[in-house]
C-alpha cells in the first residue's frame, strides 16, 4: 500500500498521520508539498491531514482547497483512488466540493480537544471494512470548526445512501446531545461520497493508534484500508 | 538632555556617558532605555538570582542562553523555559497571551530544539470581579489559538484565582523541546566575517518598546499602551519553526537568537556580546511592514515571528532557498566583525554606535532597600481555637472542591490541543503531565505549580514549598527531577517590603533546589505587577522536568481498585495557613505555613521514586492544594471507587484533612504489596487510612459522599 500525505503550509498533523500509518502497517508513506502538481506514482491512498492550512485565515480549509496540489488530488479521486481528509483535511474536502456539506464553528464557539466515542455506521467503505457495524470506537477530536451541516434534503440523501460513516455516541453507543461535542447534524462525525472512495471525518484516527497514548482503535482504520487494497481494491477498484 | 523620557535614570545616563566618552545620541538613548529596562536588563534581580544553584550532573546548559537544557540520556536533551507575558495580557488578553506562547516557543527553537509541548500558568482575579470573565476568556483563547495552530500541544499548567490579580492577571508560558546534544544551536558562536540575517515576518510598528512598558506599573490609562502590544501570527510561527529546523538539519546556521523583547537590537547585540564580536547593521535592508519607520523604531519593534541568524556567507544562497520554500522573508541586514562595536547604519549614515557589551551588561545594578514589613510576624498569628470544626463536613468538602482555584479546569484545557505530535501519555487535568519520546523507553514528566498564598504569608517557606511541591509530585509519579525553570512574578521592587519578599522567596526556592538537587536552568523575572488597586501576591511559578526510565516505572494517580489499602505518608501536622480550605471559607490570609525541611523532602522523594519503580503501589498522589481531603476526593472520582477511612490520629480532623504543606502523599497499595510498601516507608511517618472500594467515600467522623457526586464535580461530566 502506497500512501501520500499532502502537507500544506500550516498542516500540523502531517507527521502524526505518517507516524501512525507507518507504525500500524509498516508501509511506505510519502509526503507531498502543496506546490507539487503531481502525486507520487502508484499512490493508493491520499491523506489530507489536520492542522490550520494557510493559517485557516479566510475560512477553514478554503485556501487549501484552491492550492496547486489539489488538481492532482482531484484527479486521483476522480479515477476512484482513495482519498481521506482528517479534521482540517475534511474541511478541505467540503471546501473543494469533493464531499457535501460544510463545517461550521462548534456549538460552543470554542475549540474542543477531548476523546470522543464514535459508532461505526457503515462498514462497507474501504476505510471501515474491518470494524463491526455499530462498533463503538474512541478517537479524539481537536477542532474549532467541526459542526457538520447539510440542508435537510441533502441530509436525507446522505442518510439514505449510508453516507454517514461515523456518529458521535456515548461509550455504550447511545446517541444524545451530551455526546455530540460540536452540534453536528444527526451527530455526524464522518461521511463518505456516493462512490465510496472519499472519506472525511473530524476525529483523529491517528491519535488513537497506540495504547500508551490512550487507545488503539485507530489501527483498525489503517488496517481496513490495507485489507481493502489487498483484496484487489486498487485505484480503479471502486465503482 | 532629557533622558528621563526614555526611561533612563540619572546614574544610568552617567554610566552610558562614561562608557562612551560622549553623550549618547537620541537613537542610542532610546535603545539603552529599552535594553536597560527592568524587563531586559534584570538590573534589580541579577544579583539575587545568583542564589540559585544552576549546575548539576544532568545540566547541559544553564541560565544565560535562550533556554536551559537537561540531559535525557543517549545523546538527547530537553530544552525548556518559562516566561511571563503579564503586562500585555492585562491590556490585550488575547494577543498578550498568544504572543506569550509564540515567544517561548521561539526561545526553545533558538537552541535548535523542536518544541514538543507547552504548559501555562494562569492567575486570574476574583471570578465575581467584572473584568475577570473577559480577561480569563481572552487569555485562555489566546493561549489555545496560538498553540493549537502552531501544533505544539498544551499538556498541563496551573490556574489560580485571587482578588490580587483582578487588574493584573498573570500569564506564564512554558515550553519544552527536544534536541540532539551534538546539534544544539547557540547564540554565542558567531565569528567575525559572517552575515547577520533576519528571517520571518516583516518588521512593523507593533510592540515598539513593549519591554519598557512591561517594566513599570500598569497605569490607569493602560489602554494607551495598546501600541506596545504585539500581534501574533501562529501561521507565520509554524513556517518559522519548520524553516529553522530545516536550516539546522542542513547545518546552515552558525548561531541563532529569537527576537522577543526589544526586537532586533536585543537579539543582535546579545549575539554580538556573547560571541565576543562586533556587528554592523544596515536598517534600510530590514523588510518593513510600515513605510517610513525611523531607525529607532526598527531597532525596537517587537513584531513577532522573527529570528536572527548568523550565517557563513557561502551558505546564504541555500538559506534563502529554504526561506523561500517556507514563504518567509529573509534578508541579510548586516555582518559581524572583529571588536566590540555595535553600529547601526541607515541609508549609509551611522545612527548609533555602542559597545555590544554595554547594551546588555552595562546597566548599573540596583540594590533596592529591602526591609521586612513591621507587621510581618503578626501575619502568623492564627487562632485555631477560634475556628470551629465544620458542622457540615460534606458541605465543607464540596465548597472546597468548588473553589475556583481547586475546581476542575476542563473549560480551559479542552480549548487546548493537548495531543498533537502523538507524545502525550498524560495530558492536562492530572498532577503530572507525561510525554513519551518516540523510539525510546523513557518518559518525560512535567509539573508546573505555584502557591502565592503561602509565599504571601512566608516568602522563604512559600518559595521553598513551591519548588518542593513540583519535585514531590514528580517523585510520586516515579520521575527523577532533572532541573527546573521559574517565572518570578512580583510587584514593584521599589517598595522595601516587596523587595524583601522577592529576595526571601528566591532564597527559599534556592534552598529547596539545593536540598533536592534540582538546579534552575532557565527562567524569567516579571516585576511591577501592581496597579492602583494593589500589588499581586508574590507569585513564583516553577516548572520542573523529570525523567521516568520506562513506562512501567510511571505511577499514575486516581487508579484505586477495590480492596487496595490506602496510606498517608508524611507528617500529620499540616497547616491551615493559606490553605484552599481557609480561602474557601472566605477567611483572611493568616497563620504560619509549615516550615520547610530539606532533609524530610529529600528523604520523601527518594522513597517515593523507589515506591513507583518497585511497583509497591497502584496509585499515588502528592498532597497539594486542599490537602488530604482534596486528594481523597480527586482520587476517588478518578478511580470511580469509594473508600472507608478512619483517621487514627489525635490532631483536629479539619487540620489533618484540609491542612497543607510538607512532604506528604496518598497511596493506594494492593494487599500483596503492602509489606514491600511498608518496608520502603519504614522510618518515615506512614499511616494506614483504610480500604478502597464501594460507592461512597467516607471519613469516619467527617464527610461521607457518593463517588458519583464527586465524579460529577471533579470530572466535569
Amino acid at each position: 500500500m502506497k500512501t501520500a500525505v499532502v502537507i500544506f503550509p500550516g498542516s500540523n498533523c502531517d507527521r502524526d498521520v505518517i507516524h501512525s500509518v507507518r507504525d500500524t502497517l509498516g508501509c511506505e508513506v510519502e509526503s507531498v508539498w502543496h506546490r507539487e502538481e503531481r502525486l507520487p506514482e502508484e499512490t493508493d491512498l491520499v491523506i489530507l491531514p489536520g492542522g490550520f492550512s494557510y493559517g485557516d485565515y479566510l475560512r477553514s480549509g478554503a485556501m487549501a482547497a484552491r492550492s496547486p496540489v489539489m488538481g492532482a488530488v482531484k484527479e486521483h479521486a476522480g479515477r476512484g483512488g482513495l482519498l481521506l481528509g482528517i479534521c482540517n483535511g475534511f474541511q478541505i474536502l467540503t471546501e473543494s466540493r469533493l464531499l457535501p456539506g460544510v463545517l461550521l464553528p462548534n456549538k460552543t464557539l470554542s475549540f474542543i480537544c477531548r476523546p470522543c466515542f464514535l459508532s461505526v455506521e457503515n462498514t462497507e467503505t474501504p476505510f471501515t471494512g474491518l470494524f463491526r457495524k455499530g462498533q463503538v470506537v474512541q478517537f479524539p477530536i481537536a477542532h474549532g470548526d467541526g459542526l457538520f451541516f447539510l440542508p435537510a434534503d441533502e441530509l436525507d440523501d446522505l442518510e439514505n445512501r449510508g453516507g454517514a460513516v461515523f456518529r458521535y455516541v456515548s461509550p455504550r453507543g447511545d446517541s444524545g446531545d451530551e455526546w455530540n461535542p460540536n452540534g453536528s447534524v444527526n451527530n455526524i462525525a464522518g461521511i463518505v461520497n456516493p462512490r465510496g472512495n472519499i472519506l472525511g471525518l473530524m476525529p483523529h484516527p491517528e491519535r488513537a493508534g497506540e495504547a500508551i497514548l490512550g487507545g488503539e482503535d485507530g489501527r483498525l482504520f489503517w488496517r481496513s484500508v490495507a485489507s481493502f487494497l489487498e483484496k484487489g481494491g486498487r485505484r480503479h477498484g471502486l465503482q | 538632555m532629557d533622558f528621563s523620557k526614555y526611561g533612563i535614570k540619572k546614574e544610568e545616563f552617567a554610566a552610558a556617558e562614561a562608557a562612551l566618552g560622549r553623550e549618547p545620541n537620541e537613537c542610542e538613548l532610546r535603545i539603552l532605555g529599552v535594553m536597560w529596562s527592568e524587563h531586559c536588563s534584570y538590573k534589580s534581580t541579577k544579583h539575587l538570582l545568583k542564589h540559585f544553584p544552576t549546575r548539576g550532573p544532568k545540566v547541559v546548559l544553564g541560565p544565560g542562553e535562550n533556554a536551559g537544557i537537561v540531559d535525557l540520556g543517549d545523546g538527547l536533551g530537553a530544552a525548556f523555559k518559562a516566561e511571563s507575558h503579564n503586562h500585555p495580557s492585562a491590556v490585550a488578553p488575547y494577543q498578550g497571551a498568544a504572543t506569550g506562547v509564540g515567544g517561548i516557543i521561539r526561545d526553545i527553537l533558538a537552541l535548535g530544539a523542536r518544541p514538543v509541548a507547552s504548559m501555562d500558568g494562569l492567575f486570574f482575579g476574583d471570578p465575581e470581579h467584572p473584568r475577570t470573565g473577559h480577561l480569563s476568556a481572552g487569555i485562555v483563547k489566546g493561549v489555545g489559538d496560538y498553540g493549537n495552530a502552531v501544533g505544539v500541544p498544551t499538556i498541563g499548567g496551573k490556574t489560580a484565582y485571587d482578588p490580587c490579580y483582578n487588574e493584573n492577571p498573570l500569564l506564564n508560558a512554558f515550553c519544552i523541546g527536544l534536541v540532539e546534544l551534538d546539534m544544539i544551536v547557540s547564540s554565542q558562536t558567531a565569528r567575525p566575517g559572517q552575515l547577520v540575517v533576519l528571517l520571518g515576518s516583516k518588521t512593523g510598528r507593533d510592540g515598539i518598546a513593549g519591554a519598557a512598558f512591561a517594566s513599570v506599573e500598569l497605569s490607569e490609562d493602560a489602554k494607551e499602551s495598546r501600541p506596545s502590544i504585539q500581534i501574533g501570527d501562529p501561521f507565520a510561527e509554524k513556517m518559522l519553526i519548520e524553516a529553522c529546523l530545516e536550516l539546522k538539519e542542513k547545518n546552515l546556521i552558525v548561531s541563532m537568537q529569537d527576537m522577543g523583547a526589544a526586537g532586533i537590537t536585543s537579539s543582535s547585540s546579545e549575539v554580538a556580546a556573547k560571541s565576543g564580536v562586533g556587528m554592523k547593521l544596515h536598517f534600510d535592508r530590514v523588510p518593513l511592514r510600515a513605510a517610513d519607520m525611523e531607525p529607532w523604531e526598527i531597532a525596537l519593534s517587537e513584531s513577532q515571528e522573527r529570528m536572527l541568524l548568523i550565517v557563513e556567507p557561502g551558505n546564504m544562497d541555500e538559506v534563502s532557498s529554504v526561506a523561500r520554500k517556507w514563504e518567509l522573508d529573509c534578508a541579510v541586514i548586516g555582518e559581524t566583525e572583529e571588536g566590540d562595536d555595535y553600529s547601526i547604519f541607515f541609508h549609509g549614515e551611522k545612527v548609533a554606535s555602542l559597545p555590544a557589551t554595554l547594551i546588555g551588561d552595562g546597566c548599573p545594578p540596583i540594590h533596592w532597600p529591602a526591609e521586612k514589613p513591621a507587621d510581618f510576624e503578626t501575619r502568623w498569628d492564627f487562632d485555631l481555637d477560634g475556628l470551629p470544626v465544620p458542622g457540615d463536613w460534606n458541605t465543607a468538602l464540596l465548597t472546597l472542591l468548588g473553589n475556583p482555584s481547586m475546581a476542575p479546569k476542563h473549560w480551559i484545557f479542552e480549548q487546548y490541543d493537548s495531543m498533537v505530535q502523538l507524545n502525550t501519555v498524560m495530558g492536562p487535568g492530572h498532577p503530572v503531565s507525561v510525554l513519551r519520546i518516540k523510539g525510546r523507553e523513557s518518559l518525560i514528566a512535567l509539573v508546573l505549580d505555584a502557591d502565592p498564598w503561602k509565599c504571601g504569608l512566608d516568602p522563604f517557606g512559600g518559595g521553598a514549598e513551591t519548588v518542593a511541591r513540583t519535585v514531590r509530585t514528580l517523585s510520586v509519579a516515579g520521575a527523577e527531577s532533572l532541573g527546573l525553570t521559574d517565572c518570578l512574578n512580583f510587584p514593584s521592587p521599589e517598595v522595601p517590603g516587596q523587595y524583601w519578599a522577592l529576595e526571601e522567596c528566591i532564597r527559599g526556592m534556592a534552598a529547596a533546589c539545593e536540598a533536592l538537587c534540582c538546579p534552575v536552568v532557565s527562567g524569567n523575572v516579571s516585576l511591577y505587577n501592581e496597579t492602583k488597586s494593589g500589588a499581586i501576591l508574590p507569585t513564583p511559578v516553577v516548572g520542573t522536568v523529570g525523567l521516568i526510565p520506562s513506562s512501567g516505572d510511571f505511577l499514575p494517580s486516581g487508579a484505586w481498585e477495590e480492596g487496595d489499602v490506602l496510606f498517608l505518608v508524611g507528617p500529620c501536622n499540616p497547616s491551615l495557613a493559606g490553605s484552599g480550605y481557609i480561602r474557601s471559607l472566605g477567611l483572611p490570609l493568616r497563620g504560619r505555613p509549615l516550615v520547610f525541611s530539606g532533609e524530610a523532602e529529600r528523604d520523601f522523594s527518594e522513597r517515593a521514586v523507589r515506591t513507583a519503580r518497585k511497583k509497591a503501589a497502584r496509585s499515588g498522589r502528592a498532597l497539594t492544594g486542599g490537602g488530604l481531603a482534596a486528594a481523597l476526593a480527586k482520587d476517588a472520582a478518578e478511580s470511580g471507587s469509594g473508600a472507608r477511612i478512619a483517621l487514627g490520629v489525635p490532631t483536629r480532623k479539619d487540620v489533618v484533612l484540609f491542612g497543607e504543606g510538607g512532604a506528604r502523599a496518598l497511596y493506594s497499595v494492593p494487599m500483596s504489596r503492602v509489606p514491600l510498601f511498608k518496608t520502603i516507608w519504614s522510618g518515615y511517618p506512614c499511616l494506614e487510612l483504610g480500604r478502597a472500594g464501594g460507592d461512597i467515600l467516607s471519613v469516619e467522623g467527617a464527610f461521607s459522599l457518593e463517588v458519583s457526586r464527586l465524579r460529577e464535580i471533579w470530572r466535569n461530566r
